[in-house]
């Protein structure tokens, strides 16, 4: 049996996780393929129902990274998402998501080993979670519902 | 139905050495929308892109992917090409196969599974990608240079000259920096006061330079050709257009036991006081903190003695605001003190001193007048050890980095013991000797051959006194690896160079980032060593990094010919990523309800209100606007609009969504 | 109040003075210090020269033991086998395959959260705050404290503060009326292991530490590890025919200064186990 691969989509900040990822690829540190990353001007801009859909759409895990607290390029954006990352964090369980399929990091420009570490991590962690089927399982009762 | 053209490129062999970039163009080619794909080996030459351009131009092509390195590398090349050719810039987005794919997974059908991944999600992002252009903003031909050392003296003249106004801020009473406290300098030997002052002079007297000394940054806000910077001019407790710099007052001083700053410790100052002699401006300050008028509300000696009456206990910090198009920081560096030395003795031993120590004692207007005289009870020492790599080098430390000045300023202060103590004896304890730089290696040869200086290959473990002489044991790694002890009079640490204290929260005060040393970071470490990750704004001199004075003069020239080429235009283009609130027919004008959470949100106040006026001019609705100058493109607005009437043109709603709905759709 | 003990073969054999001393103060503090049942070698030079895994079973298995036994807090007086312990503790809690080995070859599941304590920690902790009460007799000489290697070293892992220059043991002596000199030789090296091989190198480099602290005004050496004392005492010959001249200065156990102080009697203390005699009137006047 081969192993479960995780669908791990990251949500990073254009300036320091975007560039750290950079860096990681210039020290040509290896990580895992399962991650795939979107850009962001900056964490700020992050509306978290782009989290949901995510996970709507198949993802099983999701990594949230961007500036260093007072690092941000544009002062604060990263704290306005921790802010909301904090109040939605909250929501998950409502939701039937577990908390830990959500990564939520800092990662500078300076840090492309950091990088790698936090897509292993997550890749492992969400592994061991296994896929996220709950919200499958929903819309196929919905579509069973609509078609009686 | 879009019609996208593709290009995937090899990048030499750095993608393709991992990813089969021919069956990534081919499945490429058959996503929905895609009217052209294609493979080449290096997109960014100039064949690639004319590639581009053809098939822009060939095939109609209202999108471009181009599949290759990262955004952050050549987006502005290609959307170039776009433009050449035609096609709005902001049409065309790039997929970064290469720091994120290829350069970080092994060869195997997953990374070129993950490549034909990413290239279908900025597909799906083009798709909705709208045309957009440049914003122009005006430049204001005025810039701010923070610290007074060379660095700051350098760009600040060099842009002067080049017809632009200049605000100079320095922290302490006076410019000139670490070099107006160095005696001579290598590897020429001449006196740094003597080829520094007259810059200092030329500083306060052009026309075009405005020096504020004993003044700090409080706060920058705004972008580039548009920074608002907040000076605190301290108060220096003088009227600086009554004084005349008689210096009656710091002679008349009752505190004059003030370890000072200018000498390092090793000499005195009074309370009301002028750094050195040579100081610009030649007006003293009062040092509030060991006044005894301010501490004991008694004295006020000045006051009485001062022939203009221009001492003014009263005055107050002032704010100053200053409107400038580019800042250059130039606020250099410092060096570890001898209490960070467990083995040297924590700093008890009064004749362990630092290089910037030994630099006073050798300087002529320093507390000996140039006479190598120990601290401790001011003999000549007859014998003297160099301690190279004191703190650099060294994990430990926590500073593995190599100082970079220290090989040489040791080989100059050896040098200097020898022609000052002709039957001293000196000693060098090195790791290497790293003497890169024009005549620089010749000059330490000297040292070795023609001062007669004893070079020993080895470190030092320990230093510690014995009967009034430091005994200093450490290992020759040349001579049969031996431990040696030398009984000497003093010790010189060349310490180890680090940021200066509060860096750390002056980089937060601009939005620069810095490395792990607190030393501030340049945008490039090859190709943008002046700049800095936020437009701007430029380094220049020992704040990057450790830097010798020709280094920290080259760099300072170079900060202020960026500087310069800024000046010489007007306006500035920008890019259009900026957010705008939405409008739509009428009744409804436009989805915002005006609860302005957006304005909250804005770190840069861009987002003000608008009415929306019925052909009478009464008001039916109030809705939030964005001023397209002061947005910087963040977004944060957009995740906080409720209705979902604000958003970001670049990274709209409906990008992002079509790119993680592709992205997960196979 | 109890605490486990972990005596060491030094304990038993060469310095049996710092474990009667010990364990005399102790009693008079009411501290009971107990012995880990079935105690075996620390593993001391010779194991983690030889074999890593080795090196830190044997240690894991006193760990275990004092597990088995319930202890909280395990006294180790002797430095050497403090420094064993220590360095297995934190790489068994850093290194989880190798906890796994060794785990297997104990047939236990360590916790590995027992807080070892070195001499000085112990009696900082549980003597000190009682001293003022319990020093019967003040020594009013100039001592030197020798700390040696194994107590502060490595930096990263024994967290010293002052590591070049440590206090801790000069603030004890100051306590039971002594002044510690200060002096540069803390933690220089006394030659260790090199007591038998080359007697010629323990010579040559103790007998700086004793000259400096001799120079130095000290009238007795104090220090808190079975190897130093024997390096600074028994090997006294040596150092003297490396000084060319006779130093008669005593080296005493910190806790012998103690029992002293307490007014033990010297017998009580072990004084008379030294090499070089304790002379009475030095240590108290």
């Amino acid at each position: 049996m081969t192993e479960f691969e995780p669908k791990i989509v990251a949500f990073v900040c254009n300036w320091c996780t975007y560039a750290g990822a950079d860096l990681t690829g210039t020290s040509r540190i290896k990580y895992a393929q399962n991650v795939k990353i979107i850009r962001f001007p900056c964490t700020g801009r992050i509306d978290f129902m782009l989290l949901l859909k995510a996970f709507g759409e198949g993802a099983d895990g999701i990594i949230v990274s961007g500036c260093h607290p007072n690092d941000c390029h544009y002062t604060s954006g990263n704290f306005h998402a921790r802010r909301r990352w904090i109040m939605f964090r909250g929501l998950l369980d409502l939701l039937g998501i577990d908390v830990r399929r959500i990564q939520y990091s800092w990662v500078s420009a300076a840090e492309g080993a950091k990088w790698a570490d936090v897509v292993n991590t997550t890749v492992t962690a969400i592994r061991e979670l296994g896929p996220y089927t709950d919200y499958a399982k929903v819309a196929n009762y919905l579509e069973k519902e609509a078609n009686v | 139905m879009s019609k996208i053209g593709v290009f995937i490129c090899h990048c030499g062999e750095n993608i393709s050495a991992t990813v089969n970039c021919g069956k990534v163009a081919e499945v490429a080619g058959k996503l929905e929308g895609v009217a052209y794909s294609t493979d080449y080996k290096y997109m960014c030459s100039d064949p690639g892109q004319t590639i581009i351009k053809q098939m822009i131009k060939e095939k109609g092509l209202d999108g471009v992917v181009v599949a290759a390195c990262s955004p952050r590398m050549h987006e502005p090349t290609f959307r170039k090409a776009c433009s050449e050719a035609g096609l709005n810039p902001y049409l065309c987005e790039m997929a970064n196969l290469r720091e994120h794919c290829s350069w970080v997974h092994d060869k195997s059908d997953a990374t070129t599974q993950k490549a034909i991944d990413i290239v279908r999600t900025l597909v799906e992002k083009v798709k909705h990608n709208k045309p957009l252009s440049t914003i122009k903003v005006p430049v204001t031909k005025k810039a701010l240079v923070i610290g007074g050392g060379i660095a700051g003296i350098q760009a600040s003249l060099d842009i002067a000259n080049a017809g632009h106004q200049v605000v100079l801020v320095e922290k302490e009473p006076s410019i000139g920096g670490h070099m107006s406290q160095l005696s001579e300098t290598f590897p020429t030997l001449d006196c740094s006061q003597c080829i520094l002052t007259p810059r200092m002079v030329e500083v306060a007297q052009h026309p075009n330079i405005t020096l504020m000394t004993y003044a700090e940054l409080e706060k920058l806000d705004g972008f580039i050709g548009n920074f608002k910077a907040t000076i605190r001019k301290k108060a220096k407790s003088i009227d600086e257009k009554l004084c005349t710099g008689c210096g009656l007052c710091t002679t008349k001083c009752p505190t004059k036991k003030i370890p000072s700053e200018f000498n390092e410790g090793l000499g005195f100052r009074t309370a009301i006081y002028v750094p050195f002699p040579q100081a610009v401006p030649n007006k003293p300050v009062i040092d509030k903190l060991n006044c005894q008028y301010y501490l004991k509300g008694k004295c006020k000696v000045c006051e009485k003695v001062c022939p203009t009456g221009a001492i003014r206990f009263d005055q107050e910090d002032e704010l100053v605001e200053l409107e400038v198009g580019a800042v250059v920081v130039a606020t250099g560096f410092n060096i570890m003190t001898t209490s960070e030395f467990p083995e040297y003795g924590y700093g008890k031993y009064p004749d362990v001193i630092t290089g910037l120590q030994f630099e006073r004692l050798a300087s002529a207007s320093g507390p000996t007048l140039g006479e190598i005289r120990r601290p401790s009870d001011g003999k000549i020492p007859e014998k003297i050890v160099f301690i190279a790599c004191a703190g650099s080098r060294d994990p430990a430390k926590g500073k593995p980095y190599c100082s970079k000045i220290c090989c040489m300023y040791t080989a100059k202060h050896a040098m200097l013991y020898q022609h000052k103590v002709h039957h001293g004896e000196s000693y060098v304890f090195y790791m290497d000797i790293r003497a890169a730089g024009k005549n620089y290696d010749e000059f330490t040869r000297r040292a070795i051959v023609e001062d007669k200086v004893n070079y020993l290959r080895g470190r030092v473990s320990k230093v510690y006194e014995e009967n009034g002489k430091l005994i200093v044991k450490g290992v020759d790694t040349l001579l049969n690896a031996k431990p040696v002890e030398i009984e000497v009079d003093m010790v010189v640490l060349a310490s180890a160079g680090v940021a200066n204290p509060g860096s750390e929260e002056l980089a937060q005060k601009m939005h620069i980032s810095y490395d792990a040393y607190n030393f501030f970071s340049e945008a490039h470490p090859k190709l943008k060593p002046v700049e800095t990750n936020t437009a701007g704004i430029y380094l220049a001199g020992a704040c990057q990094a450790p830097k010798d004075i020709p280094e920290t003069v080259a760099a300072a020239s170079g900060a202020a010919a960026k500087v310069a080429i800024l000046f010489s235009q007007n306006e500035l283009s920008r890019e259009p990523v900026v957010a705008v609130v939405n409008r739509s027919a009428p009744p409804l004008y436009s989805t915002c309800v005006g609860c302005f959470m957006c304005a909250t949100a804005c770190p840069y106040s861009a987002i003000g209100e608008e009415e929306i006026k019925d052909r009478k001019g009464n008001v039916i609705k109030k809705v939030a606007k964005v001023n397209p100058g002061l947005c910087q493109g963040c977004g944060t607005c957009v995740a906080f609009c409720r209705s979902k009437s604000i958003d970001l043109d670049g990274y709209t709603n409906e990008q992002m969504y079509s790119e993680v709905m592709a992205l997960l759709n196979e | 109040m109890k605490l486990g003990f972990y005596p060491g073969c030094s304990l038993t054999g060469s310095s049996r003075e710092y474990n009667e001393s010990i364990l005399a103060i102790s009693k008079v503090a009411g501290i009971e210090l107990a012995e880990i049942p079935d105690w075996n070698c620390c593993g001391a030079t010779a194991a983690h020269n030889l074999n890593h895994e080795l090196s830190v079973s044997l240690p894991a298995r006193n760990l275990a033991l004092a597990e088995l036994a319930e202890m909280e807090e395990l006294v180790v007086p002797c430095a050497a086998c403090f420094n064993r312990l220590v360095m297995t503790q934190r790489e068994l809690n850093e290194n989880e395959s190798l906890l796994a080995i060794v785990s297997e070859k104990l047939q236990f599941k360590l916790k590995n959260n027992i807080k070892i304590l070195n001499v000085i920690q112990f009696l900082e902790k549980y003597v000190l705050p009682q001293l003022d009460e319990l020093v019967k007799k003040p020594l009013n000489q100039d001592v030197a404290c020798y700390y040696g290697c194994l107590l502060v070293r490595p930096q990263k892992v024994m967290k010293a503060d002052r590591f070049e220059d440590p206090m801790s043991m000069d603030l004890i002596m100051q306590k039971l009326g002594a002044k510690a000199i200060d002096w540069p030789f803390k933690t220089e090296c006394c030659g260790a292991g090199f007591s038998v091989s080359k007697t010629e190198i323990v010579g040559e480099l103790s007998g700086k530490i004793v000259r400096n602290a001799v120079d130095r005004g000290a009238k007795a050496i104090v220090v808190a590890c079975p190897m130093c004392h024997s390096n600074l005492d028994m090997r006294r010959p040596a150092i003297e025919s490396y000084l060319k001249r006779k130093v008669d200065v005593p080296v005493i156990y910190i806790t012998q200064a103690i029992a002293l102080a307490m007014g033990l009697t010297p017998k009580q203390a072990g004084l008379q186990r030294h090499f070089v005699p304790v002379n009475l009137s030095v240590t108290q006047n």
